[in-house]
Formats: C-alpha cells, sequence, structure tokens
C-alpha cells in the first residue's frame, strides 16, 4: 500500500477524472513550485471507482475557472492545521477565453491574428461550448 | 432602444424591437418623401470584403434614399486589407469616418469581431455560411405584409440548408413566434448544422422534420423559402456539381401547394425555381428585394437614432 503523509497547510485536489491528474499538474505548474507536492495517480475512491487526486503543502492561488474547465468534477480543499477549512466544488464556467481554439476553418479565428478565442456555455449538462464568433461547437467531454 | 447598438445575429433583437423596425418600414413604405432627408449629414461604410450586389446596392440605396451618403469597398482587394490590415484596425478607421458600417465578410463571426472594435453601429450584411440578419429581416417584412402573422406557420426551407446563411437567421428569428413548425428539405450533405438543431430548434421544443423530397411536403407548407446551392461555400467543385442540381422547384410541384403558400427565396437564384414559377401569385421573391430595401433604411434610421 502506498502511503503519502497527509499535509498539515496546503490544498488537496480530489476527485480528478483519471489520466486527468497528469493535465491539471502541467496546467498549474507544479514541477516548477519549491515545496512538496504529490500527484497520486488511479487512486481508489467511493464515489468513481478510481481517480487521480493532488496534494500541494502550500495555500496558492488557483484559477478554479479553468480547472473547472478541465474537469467540473473536481472537488478543492483547502486544508488548515491537518483540517479541511474550505470545500469548493467546480462547475463549467460560463465563458472561457484563451483556453481552446475553434476548429472551424471558416471562422474568422482562423485567420485574423491576435484573437482571444471565446467559448460560451450553451449547455451545461452535455458540457457544450459554443464559440463566440461562429457557434461552432466544443464537446468537452469528447474532447 | 435600439440607437447605438450592433446586428450581428437575428436573435440580437427582441421580439418588440423587431417590430418597431418592421412598424417604421411601414412607415416608409406609405410616405418615403417624408424620409428623403431623415439621414442628411449621415455617413454609411460598406465593408465588402466579398463580391454582393443586391445586399450592398440595397444598403447603398436605403442610405441615399433617407438623404445621406455612402464610403467603402467592394471587394477586399481594392481596400487596405490586401495590406494585411486587421479587422479590428479597419473598423477602427473606417468607424472614424462612417456615423454606421454594413460589413460583408467571407468568414464566419467577423462582423461579432468588428462588433467588439468599432466606435459606431455594425450591421452584419452576411459572415460566410453563417448569418444573414439583414437578409433575415427582409424575410420577416415580407412575410408580415403578405401572411399577417409570424405564429402558427409551417415554414419549409429548402436546398443547401447547412451552408445557407439565410436559412440560419430565419429559423433562430421565427423560432422566437408561437406554434412555428419547420420543414427541412435538403440532401444528406446540405443538412441543417447540428447546432442549429440542439441550440434553437431542440432547446425550445420547436416540431420540424428532416426530409429529402420537396414534392413529398408541398400540400404541408404555409411558406416555402427555397435556396441556392453556393459554388463557392464548397471547397471541393465536384461536390459542388453533385448537388447544385438537387432541387428545383416548377409549376408541377406548385400544383401540389396551397393556395395561400408564399414562396420566398434570397436571390440570386440560378435554377431552383423555374421561370414559370415567376408570374404564379405565389411567388413573393421580388417583392422580398424591395422590401430588403425599406426594412434596411428602417433599421439605420433606428441605430442611427435618427427616428
Amino acid at each position: 500500500m502506498l502511503y503519502i503523509d497527509s499535509i498539515v497547510n496546503g490544498i488537496v485536489i480530489d476527485h480528478i477524472k483519471v489520466g486527468y491528474g497528469f493535465k491539471i499538474f502541467n496546467y498549474l505548474g507544479l514541477n516548477n513550485v519549491d515545496c512538496r507536492v504529490a500527484l497520486i495517480m488511479n487512486s481508489p475512491s467511493k464515489k468513481c471507482g478510481k481517480k487521480d487526486m493532488i496534494k500541494i503543502e502550500n495555500v496558492m492561488d488557483l484559477d478554479l475557472t479553468m480547472l473547472g474547465f478541465i474537469d467540473p468534477n473536481i472537488t478543492v480543499n483547502i486544508i488548515e492545521n491537518e483540517k479541511i477549512k474550505e470545500k469548493i466544488s467546480l462547475s463549467l464556467p460560463e465563458k472561457i477565453e484563451g483556453v481552446i481554439k475553434c476548429k472551424n476553418p471558416r471562422c474568422v479565428t482562423s485567420t485574423e491574428r491576435n484573437i482571444k478565442h471565446i467559448f460560451v456555455l450553451t449547455d451545461e449538462e452535455k458540457g457544450i461550448y459554443r464559440c463566440q464568433y461562429c457557434d461552432h461547437i466544443y464537446d468537452t467531454w469528447e474532447e | 432602444m435600439l440607437k447605438g447598438r450592433h446586428l450581428i445575429g437575428s436573435e440580437d433583437f427582441t421580439i418588440r424591437e423587431l417590430e418597431e423596425i418592421f412598424k417604421l418600414a411601414d412607415e416608409i413604405i406609405e410616405d418615403q418623401d417624408s424620409f428623403l432627408d431623415s439621414c442628411h449629414g449621415k455617413i454609411l461604410g460598406t465593408l465588402f470584403y466579398e463580391p454582393s450586389t443586391r445586399t450592398r446596392l440595397s444598403f447603398e440605396s436605403a442610405m441615399l434614399r433617407l438623404g445621406g451618403n455612402v464610403i467603402g469597398f467592394s471587394e477586399a482587394a481594392s481596400s487596405s486589407v490586401k495590406k494585411g490590415e486587421s479587422i479590428p484596425d479597419t473598423v477602427r478607421t473606417v468607424g472614424s469616418y462612417a456615423d454606421i458600417i454594413a460589413m460583408r465578410h467571407p468568414k464566419e463571426g467577423a462582423p461579432r469581431l468588428a462588433s467588439f472594435y468599432s466606435p459606431v453601429p455594425i450591421i452584419n450584411a452576411g459572415d460566410g455560411g453563417h448569418q444573414h440578419p439583414t437578409q433575415t429581416l427582409t424575410d420577416l417584412l415580407t412575410i408580415r405584409n403578405t401572411k399577417g402573422q409570424f405564429s402558427n406557420l409551417t415554414i419549409g426551407l429548402c436546398g443547401d440548408l447547412k451552408f445557407g446563411r439565410t436559412v440560419h437567421s430565419l429559423i433562430k428569428a421565427l423560432s422566437k413566434y408561437e406554434n412555428n413548425s419547420f420543414v427541412l428539405i435538403s440532401p444528406q450533405e446540405l443538412k441543417i448544422p447540428d447546432y442549429i438543431k440542439s441550440d434553437v430548434l431542440d432547446k425550445n421544443n420547436i416540431k420540424y422534420i428532416e426530409v429529402e423530397r420537396l414534392e413529398d411536403v408541398m400540400s404541408s407548407l404555409d411558406i416555402l423559402y427555397m435556396t441556392r446551392v453556393q459554388k463557392e461555400r464548397f471547397f471541393n467543385e465536384a461536390d459542388y456539381i453533385r448537388l447544385k442540381d438537387s432541387y428545383i422547384l416548377d409549376s408541377k410541384k406548385m400544383d401540389l401547394a396551397r393556395k395561400d403558400l408564399i414562396v420566398l427565396h434570397p436571390l440570386p437564384r440560378v435554377n431552383e425555381i423555374s421561370y414559370e414559377v415567376d408570374t404564379d401569385p405565389r411567388a413573393c421573391y421580388f417583392q422580398q428585394v424591395n422590401f430588403g430595401m425599406y426594412v434596411r433604411m428602417a433599421l439605420m434610421l433606428k441605430l442611427l437614432g435618427v427616428r
């Protein structure tokens, strides 16, 4: 059995979909921080069978919008004195800017320089986003 | 309040705002002379990045009939766009010269992008295969003045429903009214895009069917909206040639239709409506052209805050 210490003060990003832990680790740039960080993959979970998890022994600012977009089922726990001080459930953000690119070759974003690609959530249940310029669909579950 | 607003998609205006525009268009039709100087001193900028005769001339004649002036370009090759100028820079520049801008662009979403940077109202005069809201205003004014209502209608849309931007805009607009249903008539390859089905039709529980034969549904329609299979929307010429003659409306098919059907077409047509149909009183597509100019006059008056 793999054993990882509980943290005194810091952040636990829990219930990450299996395979997404590494993606989030990279997105947060955790390979460059000087505090203790644990990336746990394929950990057993009562809620979802298996999950990924990240423990960071430091309090840092997280872009919750972006984390919600990567995986809206994530729970972020803020730990203080080994206890959960705050539990934040994420959801798909209403609007995402400059993160994903429109794949419609006819979209104006395919030719104009320096434009922020903007997507608006149109169906939360199905995870459907729409390009604000051309209406092309981006399906978060299929990508 | 429509003053200072942009018109990018047909869903941008509420039913009430649309009604304001149609009422003003009717006033113009009733008494054109009293609007001759309404836009004296105003300038329309026409930024047409791809060729258009009908829409550009309709906008220009609308502004000239209101006593205003027109500046602009009718193809990208004759503008600084050829030198590599971005859309934001072009609209910021032209917005310093003109009071209102009508923009046509082959790329989808270009007018939306322009609206983020323009100091004056932007009117989308067609963006690729995406939207063409002033054609929708034209279509709605024609329906209003021929059918007398926007509700309880069965609307058949025929031909290129995939790239046909007028079709997308019209569906969005008519979906705002009660108890309308749509009959979508197209070959498999030119079916309506999924986002129109999911975001507009399914989302609002609007009834629609997709069929491939026009003859089978003619008798059920209140409105038949014909479209051209547009060569410029195809990457592959072989696909265009294979599909261009998919649907041709002729007298034989018109015999199957109701007496109070109206036939609309955004024009230009190639061969999808036979000339023999032109003399049928149900053919309303040339009236539609006329309504198009009046509705653009009304739209510009409203966005400029003149009326």
